[in-house]
């Protein structure tokens, strides 16, 4: 039933292949001559990623600042965030087919209602974690209340917030390998091409996950560089 | 406005065709109760990965946590499990695995996907219990099986029943895509739009997420049932709201 889908996307042409290529198996050398085929769906996979971050991390953000001062907040948006998060993406590609059609658009909006939650629930674990003497201290020194939620509450919060940056930048990576359902592209799409070739399947997975672990040490890199003092106690 | 009258009409058809039976294009009957095989395969699958998942992950988690050792071990595979994306682990299965069955397959990759939640919260579930409580057990003369099965297990049972919830809406989301690789579960009219047309994808996706938040709703009743007395006590109604997602004030961090 399937086949329909994605007789289209055959990788490559089995009749001129080597015999390692023909036995679906694991082939060094086709790897290197055929690399440039996943440069495009890598591309597509990085830019849905970083487009579904940073939009899910300012909607999030808002909501948080929002909910720091205004407490009785916080139930109701972990609520909605909540099932946002529980709903599958997939369902969702497919729910929002009558109103954003298929596309990048109805790819993101998945993406980024799934990331709403992690993001919030850090931001606002962090700001809870910043200690009292802290903010004492920022008042003492006369501090307005906006000043004291960017100099004195955010950066005691920001390992916190960077956390859930961590979580939400590697787990977008990975639904984002599902976006092909929705028509948009990406490294998942490489992968389903053909399943049943080692090659293709290793290297379209293995840069899934390369691109995880560079995305999460980039948040690492920036959150060491944005805090320098924790530097100094660890 | 159009769009919006045009979207309820395209709900209004998935919803029939949840309940009621029809015959596609090419005169296969499809619709209503044509899915229900769809919706059993789908639990079935889901029923095996979890029982493998739990079977492997619990036992280990709650040993870990009772010696606290191989924590490295037990956050770490957190962190892998969320950078490698459920689509590769099942190519992964199904390329270098070609001649085991498909269900067998999906059902190792989904496992393996149920995994580092449950092994990490039944580990730091474990490891925070109140150490004091540990210590009066063991004075009173409990054996370390003892310990796990009577203290510790029951307080940290919020927390492990915290993973598997995570677990099980993950595997049941995850599963939709086992039709690509030949297990035919409720995605099936998803990606075969030619057989069920577009009112079996949005109606299929309907069934698909109503049973993700059954699982939801369901599986934080039982954690609230099982939260013992005195740790609710301590709680306000905003740690509640928090608890009901499966997130405890002492985070788990991400390894640095």
């Amino acid at each position: 039933m399937i086949v329909t889908l994605l007789a289209q996307l055959k990788v490559r042409d089995r009749a001129s292949e080597s015999s390692c290529v023909e036995d679906n198996g694991f082939c060094p050398s086709w790897i290197a001559d055929n690399l440039d085929r996943y440069k495009q769906p890598l591309i597509e996979h990085i830019e849905l990623t970083l487009i579904a971050v940073v939009i899910g991390f300012a909607i999030a953000f808002s909501l948080a600042l929002l909910a720091h001062r205004r407490r009785w907040l916080i139930p109701p948006i972990t609520q909605i965030t909540g099932i946002l998060y529980t709903l599958p993406s997939v369902a969702v590609f497919f729910l929002l087919l009558p109103l954003t059609g298929r596309g990048k658009v109805t790819a993101l909006i998945a993406l980024v209602s799934y990331s709403l939650l992690i993001i919030f629930r850090n931001i606002i674990t962090g700001l809870d974690g910043v200690p009292a003497e802290a903010r004492d201290a920022g008042r003492g020194m006369g501090l307005t209340d906006r000043q004291l939620l960017w100099r004195v509450e955010l950066p005691l919060a920001l390992p916190e917030i960077m956390a859930g940056l961590r979580i939400a930048v590697t787990t977008t990576v990975g639904l984002t390998a599902l976006v092909f359902l929705a028509g948009a592209g990406g490294l998942g799409e490489a992968i389903f091409a053909d399943t049943q070739f080692q090659s293709n399947v290793v290297v379209a997975g293995g840069l899934c996950v390369l691109l995880a672990v560079v995305l999460d040490l980039l948040v690492l890199g920036v959150q060491k560089a944005l805090t320098p003092w924790t530097r100094a106690v660890r | 406005m159009t769009l919006t009258f045009a979207a309820l009409g395209e709900f209004g058809d998935a919803i029939s065709f949840i309940f009621t039976s029809r015959e596609n294009q090419r005169g296969s009957p499809v619709g209503g109760s044509h899915n229900l095989p769809l919706i059993w395969e789908h639990l079935k699958l889901c029923g095996a990965a979890m029982a493998l998942a739990l079977v492997i992950a619990l036992p280990l988690g709650l040993i870990l946590g009772h010696t606290g050792k191989g924590s490295f071990l037990a956050i770490s595979t957190s962190n892998v499990g969320r950078a490698v994306p459920s689509v590769a682990l099942i190519a992964l299965f199904i390329a270098f695995l070609p001649s085991s069955p498909e269900f067998l397959n999906v059902t190792l990759a989904l496992a393996l996907l149920a995994i580092p939640p449950i092994l990490t919260n039944a580990y730091v579930g474990v490891q925070q219990t109140d150490r004091d409580a540990v210590d009066a057990a063991r004075g009173m003369g409990l054996s370390g099986g003892q310990i796990i099965r009577q203290i510790e297990l029951p307080l940290a049972l919020p927390l492990i029943f915290g993973g598997i919830k995570t677990s099980t809406v993950n595997v049941i989301a995850t599963a939709t895509i086992a039709p690509l690789v030949g297990v035919v579960t409720l995605g099936d009219p998803l990606v075969a739009f030619s057989v069920y047309g577009r009112e079996g994808q949005i109606g299929a996706s309907i069934i698909v997420a109503v049973l993700a938040i059954v699982a939801e709703v369901g599986l934080s009743a039982v954690q609230r049932a099982v939260t013992p007395a005195g740790i609710k006590l301590e709680r306000g109604p905003e740690d509640r709201a928090r608890a009901r997602f499966g997130l405890t004030k002492r985070r788990i961090q991400t390894a640095p």
